[in-house]
């Protein structure tokens, strides 16, 4: 076999692997080239959690109801707070349901690069599959959590002989991608923050739980007009999104567009940060780790 | 047209040692204030190379250093070196788990690694579900993987298993199966690690044959990185050594492995940094071979007599008895050739205090193959280990008229042992009395 050598042909090559990329190549192509990849992935999150239980996936049933049973005795018999006139355990449940899925969305995306460095080590795909992934299988965490939350709704349909159902229901899915995206966002500075020094993920459990008191989860923004520390809870981005959440499951109420706007604001500029970080952050944290 | 597939220019790889803590964010804070100001990363100057055993003063190594190499599409290139050297980094660069510190790599084509087998594999799914995440890790898209589902299945020999949890798998069938999707996985540019050292002879063959199928028949690049030199000359038609993170020879695999051999001869030899086991009371200070002169030499031809002579140290202030020293020689790929025991012959040693030589003389004379040899020398006193050194020294066995036919030996790598004889044609009996 004769081999001839020319060089300086570069543009045959295919890829460069170079120090560094630049701020802003994300290379979203190459995670779309990876989509089996995303979905295998929350396949595999989603059936291994469930191996060897019966109950499988009926296990997300019990610690929603049983955090809105918490709830409706702590903040609703002993604290005495109101809920908008909305049934008490509707507005418990639909409050956890969205938060559950935030609060999922963040701590597990927030370990993507410590809790999968043994894959990270051995071989390449791109490291944005993961937290994608890990987005997606709590979309169907949420699912099942908002399957108990109709369920729970029609069971009172009977009761009160009443069911809400109208335009406003469009708003979810909206809602929905916002809380993935903030979740996302805030969750991918964490990992890419963390790789080196842990410090913050010692926080984020801890952070995270403190969060929901300072969030609308258990408490209307309504209970809280006249109190002065309204304002900061406004200030928080997501009570926003969990109002309207309400508002659109139960048509109490109605959407504060101006807020709104403010949330969106915010999870648009975690995610870039997030992005940014998490780029320059994938290339050398296998160093790091 | 251009046949290059890989061109490494300049690769180098930092890291620093020690732990992460408020040191390291002192030197991040650093580093970042350089670069606001525009200049240079200031710890890339002051790294060092690689050498594990001498005390650097950096806390820096360069564990690549201005690696330049180039592949050919179709070749296989023999990635050695000894422990340290710097090849897994490079595999590591190469497969993008980590980026280069500088330099750049240009690629043509998809690289897949292999650089441990079933990575992501995942033990509560079944071996169905993690031929396909793991097909998937190794970046095959969903359909590929179907195509070639019962062909993996079939090369692991695990079809009755397959829809059982694979942390129900013996370990040997759990190897077999993450080799099979890896092996056929269709990348341009396959990067293998050590992979081989697992799995049982059978397997091994059949996995050595993959490979060697995938670069020859289907003419696609392999970068092998392996310490069995038998599989790497076997395999590979070009070879790159790496010593301290730097190249020391590239070329085609048979100059390149002799270079590492002489290396390691080298390296061999170095009493004070040898790498010891056991108690030390006694030890083995030096050991050297002589001819049948009492000449030390390290070079001999087959047919020579030699004698290897042990200096032995006692460091007690007593007499060490029932003292058994084994002299073990192996060839490169450390199979065992000729072994000497104390115990075998009923020889029974008494160490004295101080200093003692101990000559084990070879009433045959050499009769195996020309070829480096290497010795690892064990002393037990009683059942106790005083002593072990792998490979402390090696010799060599020319070739030469070992039968006096007036030219040397064809071919001598066919044979491991030779016997002098004679050939005759035997006379016809006439029995026609």
């Amino acid at each position: 076999m004769k081999r001839e050598v020319i060089e300086n042909i570069p543009e045959q090559f295919t890829q460069v692997i170079k120090p560094g990329t630049g701020l802003f190549e994300l290379n979203l192509k190459e995670v779309w080239r990876y989509r089996d990849l995303l979905f295998l992935f929350v396949k595999r999150d989603f059936s291994a959690q469930y191996k060897q239980t019966i109950l499988g996936p009926l296990w997300h049933f019990l610690q929603p109801a049983l955090t809105a049973i918490m709830f409706l005795i702590l903040f609703g018999k002993i604290a005495n707070i109101p809920t908008d006139g909305i049934e008490p355990i509707l507005f418990y449940l639909s409050g956890i349901t969205l938060w559950n899925y935030f609060s999922a969305c963040l701590t597990s995306t927030a370990t993507t690069f410590t809790g999968n460095a043994a894959i990270f080590g051995k071989v390449y795909f791109p490291r944005l599959v993961l937290p994608l992934s890990v987005i997606l299988s709590n979309l169907i965490r949420f699912g099942i959590q908002f399957l108990l939350l109709l369920l729970v709704m029609i069971a009172y349909a009977f009761k009160a002989n009443y069911f809400y159902i109208g335009w406003s229901w469009l708003w979810i899915p909206a809602l929905l991608l916002l809380m993935a995206m903030f979740g996302l966002g805030f969750g991918i500075i964490i990992s890419s923050l963390t790789t080196k020094y842990r410090d913050f993920a010692v926080l984020l459990s801890f952070a995270v739980q403190l969060a929901m008191y300072i969030t609308p989860v258990a408490y209307p923004m309504s209970f809280l007009k006249s109190k002065s520390y309204a304002t900061w809870i406004q200030w928080n981005p997501l009570t926003p999104v969990i109002e309207t959440f309400r508002y659109a499951l139960f048509g109490v109420g109605q959407v504060n567009y101006g807020s709104l706007l403010y949330s969106l604001g915010v999870t648009i500029v975690a995610l870039v940060i997030g992005l940014l970080l998490f780029n320059k952050v994938e290339k050398t944290f296998m160093d790091t780790v | 047209m251009s046949n290059l597939v890989i061109k490494a220019e300049n690769i180098s790889k930092q890291y620093r040692l020690g732990t992460v803590g408020t040191g390291s964010f002192a030197h991040d804070v650093n580093r970042l204030w350089y670069k606001v100001r525009g200049k240079e990363d200031p710890y890339l100057r002051i790294g060092e190379t690689n050498v594990r055993n001498q005390q650097g003063t950096t806390g820096y190594v360069w564990a690549l250093h201005e690696i330049n190499f180039q592949v050919e599409q179709g070749d296989v290139l023999g990635i050695i070196g000894r422990n340290g050297a710097g090849k897994s980094t490079l595999l590591k660069v190469l497969s993008r788990t980590t980026a280069p510190t500088t330099g750049s790599i240009k690629v043509k084509g998809r690289i897949a690694s292999l650089l441990e087998v079933g990575t992501g594999f995942h033990p509560e799914l079944t071996g169905r579900e993690n031929i396909f995440l793991n097909g998937a890790i190794l970046g095959m898209t969903k359909k590929e993987i179907k195509r070639k589902f019962d062909e993996i299945v079939d090369f692991a020999g695990v079809e009755r298993y397959i829809d059982t949890p694979v942390k129900r798998y013996s370990s040997g069938m759990y190897v077999r199966l993450a080799f099979g999707v890896a092996a056929h996985l269709e990348p341009e540019i396959l990067v293998v690690d050590e992979v081989l050292a697992v799995g049982d002879a059978e397997f091994q063959k059949k996995a050595l044959g993959k490979m060697k199928d995938v670069s020859q028949n289907e003419g696609r690049t392999v970068l092998f990185v392996s310490h069995n030199m038998a599989a790497v000359q076997n395999l590979c038609n070009r070879g790159m050594l790496l010593q301290h993170g730097t190249v020391a020879g590239l070329g085609p695999i048979e100059e390149v492995i002799r270079l590492y051999q002489k290396m390691n001869e080298q390296a061999a030899g170095n009493w004070e940094n040898m790498n010891r086991k056991g108690e030390g009371v006694c030890k083995v200070m030096r050991l050297s071979f002589e001819d049948e002169n009492g000449k030390e030499r390290s070079h001999f031809q087959l047919g020579d007599f030699l004698n290897f002579k042990l200096s032995v140290i006692n460091s007690s202030e007593i007499i060490q008895d029932r003292i058994r020293i084994i002299l073990g020689i192996y060839n490169l790929n450390s199979e065992g050739i000729l072994r000497f025991d104390t115990q075998a012959t009923g020889a029974n040693f008494e160490l004295h205090p101080g200093q003692s030589e101990i000559i084990c003389r070879l009433d045959e004379h050499l009769n195996i193959r020309p070829d480096t040899y290497y010795v690892n020398i064990a002393l037990f006193k009683g059942d106790s280990m005083q002593d072990y050194m792998e490979k402390a020294v090696s010799f060599e066995i020319d070739n030469c008229d070992y039968y006096g036919s007036g030219r040397t030996i064809d071919s001598p790598e066919l044979a491991k042992v030779f016997l002098r004889h004679s050939w005759f044609e035997q006379h016809k009996m006439h029995n026609e009395k």
